[in-house]
Formats: structure tokens, C-alpha cells, sequence
């Protein structure tokens, strides 16, 4: 081969390398392993995490532990899924630009919204995405963030917007819900955007009938992050006048892998189609005649439009985004539903079962679907670790984001959390507050 | 996917759409027959209660998803899988994307219950072997980049370049100055430029020189008090390696603006140089391309990024450490949030941790003396297969720049064009008759009808030479025949499509 180059070494072709930046030595790794050994050592480490197979587990708190239907592993691991990439070439990628066309499709009528773009990276990075659009449409800088959005979406939209927002303002919660007089007194017309979240995080099913036209009086746009799972019961964000719909794709079919990869989901109003970031799949045909699938409005794209471009983001989640629209048709249209509702029925009996626990109150009164909040009057450290013990993780502890909370759990279900199963959860519960009450 | 360019001459019949092709585009949505279902539902075992949610919140109507039994739901995209061309299957020359081999073992570390089922939120102590496994990984991309601290949070190198620039602001600010402007060159990713914008910087471009290179005198010419940082890739995306970079690293420091690496060419230099060697302040990683994974139709991956110390204090957070314990137990590893001067998170929890269970198992398996003949050969085999196609296609697809390219190189098709009247994209549709996925076609924008051509160091000699030959029968049938290329592609599920109409008039979702 390096007659055929006319070099006369590897070194050769690297001579542009000035030597004042050469290595000249081995990288301090060890050296390549045979693939059994790699496989022994990997399964060590996996080893020592307590994963949801290991543990019944009620945290959610974004993520969900649901049931990963086989079907999924099965066409996931198709390599015509799993090894191609972004569909540059459509003629050759009719199967990914379908699935992204039928995905959108399937995000669309979840929310009510009737734009969907194919996935961005994941719900908090969706949120701040949507902080972008917000600002490149009304050249505002002001942005109002519910309390009860999930702390990790407020800190990425502030993180994200530090180059050109002039603010980022925390709501305040009252009873467990967006405080809507404060909501009323902070929106003015510098506001880009109000964001909430639906159940918010600490599972309470907001008020969206009151707050968007409190929000949408001044001007601003109104996002709203949502949980995929109870949109099968829930109202969508489209029939309230929501601009943007954001979310977290992992409950839809796609494992927990310690927080990622999974996808965020973004849909909006049909006039925003062109400021819509990330791709999208979009219909038409073939000098045949024929029908077919292309990436479309790639003049919003960074590779073609570059500095003027809607976003910087180049790919999607396209296989996290397969899983989900596999995972919608195997639940299908009654089985979303009836998921909802067993999870609503489960969630209320959960969370009456706790709070009759002396030493556990609700954290507030709101509704809840999937998720809800309590106060334990003990040390919710000592709580978990004891449940731990028990092999039992009652939930999320909320002080590590919210100090006003400081002995709040939340405590979340799936539908792989029976009536057995929360009897356990609530006498686990019930022996450890007793323990970790000082006497 | 069929890919005999022999099953379908050119001058044969239209093909014309069978039964089954019209059935093969139809959606999931349209196989859907009420009643139908695959989901059986868990029973409602505790006691129901009503009015648990008022009817002002809930859904009058329910989402119109599909009705379908499971052997449909698998049969619709097991058929559609067929529509796709894949690694595993075919060459994909994809320039900037890298398109190494996938290793199986990695799909199988990744699914281990451990990891596959651990949620974000487990408690440190109870996601020792996720954690240790995340510090493990920084240390060994610090060590590939030759700089100190390694943050795995960013999703993709979209979202590390934005935490480069993100960086970038807060280390300036920490300064007490307000800086205004990144520097790229035109040869750039379209990301840059757009990431520049989205970190609220103004964009100032820098001209390339004759051989390709960052044009110093233009550089120098720009660097002001008001430039933040010069976002540079290299190899850049000509596939060249700037000689110049010490140089050129240190007119920016003069100026105290930080230098950026788009690690999306790392694949060329591994084991060789180092970009914290070569004088850059922050670095991102594509570990989907460097690091292989399987790329998903397009994600996911992951965008690690590593620093110097000056930079060290902003990253994001939370990030991997290891403590030691004072009691003997060994040490333990945490999620550190207690940062300061961090610039916050960009996403949710700590990051795309599916993909560093892949690429970690990637970098155990090849180690430092595999990591560096990745590189090698990954040269090799660009500078191989770029030779071969100056024999195949002569003088109508030549070089744009006439040197030793690293692990990609560029060709224009300007002649090509001009003798045989047929196009890159007509090239490039043809070469999918012949099994092959197309190279990145009208990238980077400064070369006329470029192709940019990565064939990555998993590639053998036969597959190189038949991808060169694939070249020159295709020139060879454009002499004679220039419609068949610019007709092509015949052997595809469908053939060209119409894309300005997709884009004038917008169908993104089925009608239901």
C-alpha cells in the first residue's frame, strides 16, 4: 500500500506533524485486551450498580423505569437500523426517514401540536432549545421558569441562554402548582418566554387552562414540558394554546442507561415549521412517481444556513426515537389509555398508603397521575438508606434540588409496580421513619 | 437493499412499482385497523377510586396511535430496516463522520441489566461501577487529548463545541472581560459558525491558504482584544494537517483569546500528537466517531470534552471524582456539584452514559498500542485509497490539494463535470448502484464539487481498490453514456426525489 501512496513509511504521512508537537511515546494506557477479558471486567462494574432489576425502585423524577417490550431489543439490533448514519443519501435511507416521518407523526398527536421535528438530545436541552426559538422569534431576553419545571431543564436554559438572555426567573410554587398571581405579576412585556411543566416535577397536574393566558397576555411564548406516559389521559398541551411542547423520550421504549442516550421531543405551532430546530422528515416522491421520505427545510439546517442557522445541533436521536414509535404502536391507541389510568389508580392508591403512615404527609394536595411528593417527619436520608437495607428505593429525595423541601420524597410508579409491591414500599417506609424518628 | 448495478441497466425499462413497493411505503399508521392491539395491560389491582383527575385536564379523545398486533408491528419495520443502506452491510466512505466498524461486544456490555436499568438518580454509593467506569474514561481521553480534566456531560459535539464556548465566555468573564468575537476558518463544520452564534458571540471568518491551511497573515490581521477564541480543526476538513499550529497557537494566546479543537478529525492523529501538545485550551470528542458507535440513523452519541487547568474551574457540572476514604475501604466515586465558577449543566443527568459503557469497551479492547495503528492505518488508507482513484479516475477527480492527506481527503469533480457533464451528486447516486454509500458530497463549501472521502481504518485493501474501480467504471460509462449517472440511482427502493417540493410544501406527519 505505501508503494502505492509512493511514501515511504507511516512516519512519511504524517511528516506535516511538526516535531515539536509529536509524541514521541506511547500513550500512558494499558495495553488492548482480548474482547472475553473486556466483556469480564465491564460485567464487574455493572456488577457493583444497583440497577431496577436489582431493587424495587420508585424513583423517577424524569426518568421511568417502564417495561422495555422485547420487540424493541429485537429491532433495534438490526444492523439497517442500528449502523447507518443521518439520512443524507435518501434514496438509500427510505427506512430511517420513514421512521422519523412516522415518529413525528405519533409526537404530534400525543401533544396536539401539529409540528414535530425527529428529536433533540433530551428534555433539558429540548427546553433550553426552546428558549432559542423563543428568543430568535421575539427578540425578547427575559425568561420566567415554573419552580415546578424540572430543576435540570431550568439550569440548562440558563446555562445555555448565558451568551444573550437577560434573565432567568424562577416562579414560585403555591400548594405544589405554578403560583399563578405570581406568575401575573412577573410577566410584562420583555418576557420571551414562560416555562412549565405538566405534571410538574413534583407530580402535581398543573392548571395550564389558567396559567397560559396569564403568560400569553404580555406577549411571551409559552412552553411546556410534559411526561409522554399520562398524555395518553392528560389533556395535550396543543389544546391550551401551548406554543412549544417539550419532553423526555425515555419513558417511550427506551432503557434508563444511567441517564442517557435517550431523546427530547419538540413540537410546536405550525407557523414556527421554519425556526423548528433539529431535523425533520418530510414527504414526497420520486421521479417515478413514487412515494418516499427526505430530510426537509434543511435551509434552517447549520450546514447549510451555518452562522444564520436555527440551531447548532447536527443530529437527531433517531434510534432512541425508533424505539419510541415501536413502543407507541405495540401500546397502541386504547393501550396508551388504559396505561394512564392504571398508573392514576396505582399512583393515588400509592400515595394514600404512604400518607397514612404516621410520620408521612402529602407535600401538597394537587392531582397527580404517575408522581407525587411527601414530607416525612425524619431524616429522608436515613429513610433511604434504611429502605436500602430492605432492598426497597422509596423515591427521590427533593432536597438535593429544592432546600425548602428538605425532608420531601418523591415518589414515582410504572406500571411495573403492582398493589404487592407498593404494600412493601409502604411498610418499608413505615419502619424506617418509626427507626429514624429521634425519640 | 439490492445493489447489483447489473440487475437494472440504464437503457432498460423504467422500473415500474410493484404491489409490494406500494406497500412497503405505507406507514404504521396506515396498517392500523381498529381493535387490533399488541399490549396487554397489567391488572388493575388495587381498589379504583373516582375523580382522582377532574375532567378540565383530562383528553376528550385518545391519541391516534396505530392499532396493530406485534407480528405486523415487526414485519412493517423489519421491511422498512430493508430500505436502509448500513455499515454492517456496505463501504460508507462518509467524510467527517467516520464510519469505523461497530464491535458486537460493546451492544452487549451496554445491555447488562447494570447498566441498562440503572436510573440516573441511584445514589453514588449504589452506582460505584457506573461511576468508576465514567472516571476511567476521562482519565483516558485525557490522555489521548494531552489535557487534564475531561467532563463526559455534552450529548454530541454539537453540544460540546457549545460548552467550548460556553467555557470560553466564562473564563473571560472571570477575567473581568467582556469578549465579542470567535474566529473559524471557512473550511469550518457548518456547527461551528452556528454554535458561535447560539453562545451569543459574533462570527469572524478566516481565509485558507493556497495549500489549505489557516491563512496566518488573515489570522493576524483579526485577532484583536475583542476575540475570544479561535474554534480550529485539525486535520481540518481538507483531511490536512496544519503544519503551522504551533505557530498559530501561539499568535492566540498572545492575544489572550483561548484556542478551541473540533475533535470530530481525531481519528487521524491518535498515539501521534495531541491537541492539549499542540497548545489548545478545550477540546470536544466525537465518541460516535473516534471512539466508534453505532450511529443510529443518525444518534446517538456523546461529546466529552477535556481542558486545561486555566479552563478547569468552569465545566460543567456535576462531574466524576474519586475520593479517597479514610477508613481503608478503597476509594469511592461521587458526583461532585459542588462547583462554583461551573458554567451549569446542558442536559439532563450526567450524560449519554449508554455510550461510554461502548466507547470504554472500545478503548480497553484496542489500548494505547491499538489506539495508535487506528490512526495509522486510518492514514493509510486515505492516502491508499486516494492514490488508487487518482489511477482509476485520472485527471477528471483530482485532488484539491496536491499533499499527503491524513485520515480523509478531498476531490473535485470540477472536471469531471466539465468533460463528462455529469455532476458530483450524480456520482455519488451512481456509486449506490454499485453498493456503496456515497462519500459527503458539496462539503467543504470553498472546493468546486467536492467530495470528501473518509474510508476509515477498518477497510481492507479489496474493499479500497473495489470502491476506486467502482470509480472508474462509472467515469468510463459517463463518457459513452452521461445519462446514466445523472438518472441513477436504478437499484434503490425509490429513485431520485423530489426534495424542493418537499421542502415548498411541508408534509411532516401522516394524515389521520
Amino acid at each position: 500500500m505505501l508503494a502505492a501512496i509512493g511514501a515511504e513509511s507511516i512516519d512519511a504521512l504524517f511528516d506535516d506533524v511538526p516535531v515539536g508537537v509529536r509524541l514521541g511515546r506511547a500513550l500512558d494506557l494499558p495495553p488492548g485486551k482480548p474482547e472475553q477479558e473486556v466483556y469480564g471486567y465491564l460485567r464487574e462494574l455493572a456488577a457493583m450498580n444497583v440497577s431496577a432489576e436489582d431493587e424495587l425502585s420508585f424513583v423517577g423524577a424524569g426518568m421511568y423505569d417502564h417495561y422495555v417490550p422485547a420487540l424493541i431489543d429485537s429491532i433495534l439490533a438490526r444492523s439497517e437500523f442500528l449502523t447507518p448514519y443521518t439520512p443524507y443519501q435518501p434514496e438509500a435511507s427510505q427506512g430511517t426517514l420513514q421512521v422519523m416521518f412516522e415518529y413525528q407523526t405519533a409526537i404530534s398527536e400525543l401533544t396536539g401540536l401539529p409540528v414535530s421535528n425527529a428529536t433533540l438530545y433530551e428534555a433539558p436541552s429540548a427546553a433550553a432549545s426552546a428558549g432559542w426559538l423563543a428568543h430568535q422569534q421575539n427578540r425578547r431576553g427575559r425568561f420566567l421558569v415554573s419552580r415546578g419545571l424540572h430543576p435540570h431543564s431550568r439550569e440548562a436554559l440558563a446555562t445555555t441562554s448565558a451568551g444573550w438572555a437577560t434573565a432567568v426567573e424562577e416562579i414560585p410554587l403555591a400548594d405544589g402548582v405554578t403560583d399563578p398571581e405570581a406568575l401575573a405579576a412577573a410577566v410584562s412585556d420583555d418576557v420571551s418566554a414562560v416555562f412549565l411543566q405538566n405534571p410538574n416535577f413534583l407530580g402535581a397536574v398543573e392548571d395550564l387552562e389558567a396559567l397560559v393566558p396569564v403568560a400569553k397576555a404580555a406577549g411571551a411564548l409559552v412552553v411546556v414540558q410534559c411526561d409522554a406516559i399520562p398524555l395518553g389521559i392528560l389533556r395535550p398541551p396543543g389544546e391550551f394554546g401551548v406554543d412549544i411542547a417539550v419532553g423526555e423520550g425515555q419513558p417511550l421504549g427506551n432503557r434508563l442507561d444511567f441517564g442517557g442516550p435517550s431523546f427530547g421531543f419538540f413540537a410546536t405551532r405550525q407557523d414556527f415549521i421554519r425556526r423548528m430546530p433539529g431535523r425533520i422528515a418530510g414527504q414526497t416522491t420520486d421521479v417515478d412517481g413514487r412515494r418516499g421520505f427526505v430530510l426537509t427545510l434543511q435551509t434552517r439546517e447549520q450546514h447549510i444556513r451555518r452562522e444564520k442557522a436555527t440551531h447548532n445541533i447536527t443530529t437527531a436521536q433517531t434510534l432512541n426515537a425508533l424505539a419510541a414509535i415501536v413502543y407507541l404502536s405495540w401500546l397502541g391507541r386504547e393501550g396508551l389509555v388504559e396505561l394512564g389510568e392504571l398508573l392514576l389508580q396505582r399512583t393515588a392508591y400509592a400515595r394514600d398508603a404512604l400518607t397514612a403512615i404516621e410520620g408521612v404527609e402529602p407535600l401538597h394536595s394537587q392531582p397527580v397521575v404517575r408522581e407525587f411528593a411527601v414530607t416525612l417527619d425524619a431524616d429522608v436520608d436515613a429513610v433511604i438508606e434504611r429502605c436500602a437495607a430492605d432492598g426497597v428505593n422509596p423515591g427521590y429525595p427533593l432536597v438535593r434540588d429544592y432546600p425548602e423541601f428538605q425532608n420531601g420524597l418523591l415518589v414515582a410508579l410504572t406500571e411495573q409496580r403492582g398493589k404487592a409491591d407498593i404494600d412493601r414500599l409502604a411498610s418499608t417506609v413505615q419502619a424506617a421513619v418509626r427507626e429514624a424518628v429521634p425519640a | 437493499m439490492n445493489t447489483d448495478p447489473t440487475s437494472s441497466a440504464s437503457t432498460g425499462p423504467q422500473p415500474t412499482e410493484t404491489a409490494q413497493q406500494r406497500d412497503r411505503a405505507r406507514t404504521i399508521f396506515e396498517r392500523s385497523q381498529p381493535g387490533r392491539r399488541a399490549f396487554v395491560a397489567p391488572r388493575l389491582d388495587v381498589p379504583t377510586q373516582d375523580g382522582l383527575l377532574p375532567d378540565r385536564f383530562r383528553r376528550t379523545e385518545p391519541a391516534r396511535l396505530p392499532e396493530i398486533a406485534e407480528p405486523e408491528i415487526v414485519r412493517h419495520y423489519n421491511r422498512l430496516s430493508k430500505r436502509n443502506f448500513d455499515l454492517d452491510t456496505g463501504f460508507y466512505p462518509l467524510g467527517s463522520c467516520t464510519m469505523k466498524h461497530n464491535p458486537k461486544l460493546h451492544e452487549r456490555v451496554a445491555a447488562l441489566p447494570g447498566n441498562a436499568r440503572l436510573h440516573p438518580l441511584q445514589h453514588p454509593r449504589r452506582a460505584q461501577g457506573a461511576l468508576r467506569l465514567m472516571w476511567e474514561l476521562q482519565n483516558a481521553l485525557a490522555e489521548v487529548a494531552g489535557l487534564p480534566h475531561v467532563s463526559l456531560q455534552p450529548s454530541a459535539g454539537s453540544q460540546g463545541e457549545l460548552a467550548g464556548v460556553l467555557l470560553t465566555r466564562a473564563y473571560h468573564e472571570d477575567r473581568g472581560e467582556r469578549r465579542t468575537k470567535v474566529l473559524t476558518p471557512e473550511t469550518a463544520h457548518g456547527t461551528n459558525p452556528a454554535t458561535v452564534t447560539m453562545g451569543g458571540f459574533e462570527l469572524v471568518k478566516l481565509g485558507t491558504s493556497d495549500r489549505g491551511d489557516v491563512d496566518v497573515e488573515d489570522l493576524k490581521a483579526k485577532l484583536d482584544d475583542d476575540v475570544a477564541c479561535l474554534m480550529l480543526t485539525n486535520p481540518n476538513t481538507l483531511g490536512l494537517f496544519d503544519p503551522a499550529i504551533e505557530e498559530i497557537a501561539h499568535i492566540v494566546h498572545d492575544a489572550g483569546a483561548t484556542l478551541y479543537y473540533d475533535g470530530a478529525n481525531l481519528n487521524a492523529v491518535m498515539g501521534r500528537t495531541r491537541p492539549g501538545d499542540m497548545g489548545f485550551d478545550i477540546v470536544h470528542f466525537n465518541l460516535h466517531k473516534t471512539f466508534t458507535q453505532p450511529h443510529g440513523g443518525g444518534g446517538p452519541g456523546a461529546g466529552p470534552i477535556a481542558v486545561s487547568d486555566r479552563i478547569e474551574p468552569f465545566i460543567p457540572r456535576p462531574q466524576v471524582v474519586r475520593r479517597e476514604s479514610g477508613n481503608g475501604a478503597g476509594p469511592e466515586f461521587d458526583l461532585d456539584f459542588d462547583r462554583p465558577k461551573s458554567i451549569g449543566r446542558l442536559r439532563g443527568f450526567q450524560g449519554n452514559y449508554g455510550v461510554f459503557v461502548r466507547s470504554y469497551a472500545y478503548i480497553l479492547s484496542l489500548g494505547f498500542d491499538g489506539l495508535q495503528e487506528v490512526s495509522e492505518t486510518a492514514v493509510l488508507n486515505a492516502n491508499y485509497l486516494m492514490a488508487r482513484i487518482a489511477e482509476t479516475a485520472g485527471e477528471q477527480l483530482p485532488a484539491a490539494y496536491e499533499r499527503a492527506c491524513m485520515h480523509e481527503f478531498v476531490l473535485t469533480g470540477g472536471p469531471m463535470k466539465k468533460t463528462f457533464g455529469i455532476r458530483t451528486l450524480d456520482l455519488a447516486k451512481r456509486l449506490l448502484d454499485y453498493g456503496f454509500h456515497p462519500p459527503t458530497i458539496y462539503f467543504p463549501l470553498l472546493v468546486d464539487e467536492a467530495l470528501l472521502i473518509e474510508p476509515t481504518e477498518t477497510e481492507t485493501r479489496e474493499t479500497l481498490d473495489a470502491f476506486a474501480e467502482a470509480i472508474g467504471e462509472i467515469l468510463a460509462e459517463a463518457a459513452e453514456d452521461p445519462e446514466a449517472a445523472r438518472n441513477a440511482p436504478y437499484t434503490t427502493p425509490v429513485r431520485r426525489l423530489d426534495e424542493a417540493a418537499a421542502a415548498k410544501r411541508p408534509v411532516i406527519r401522516q394524515a389521520l
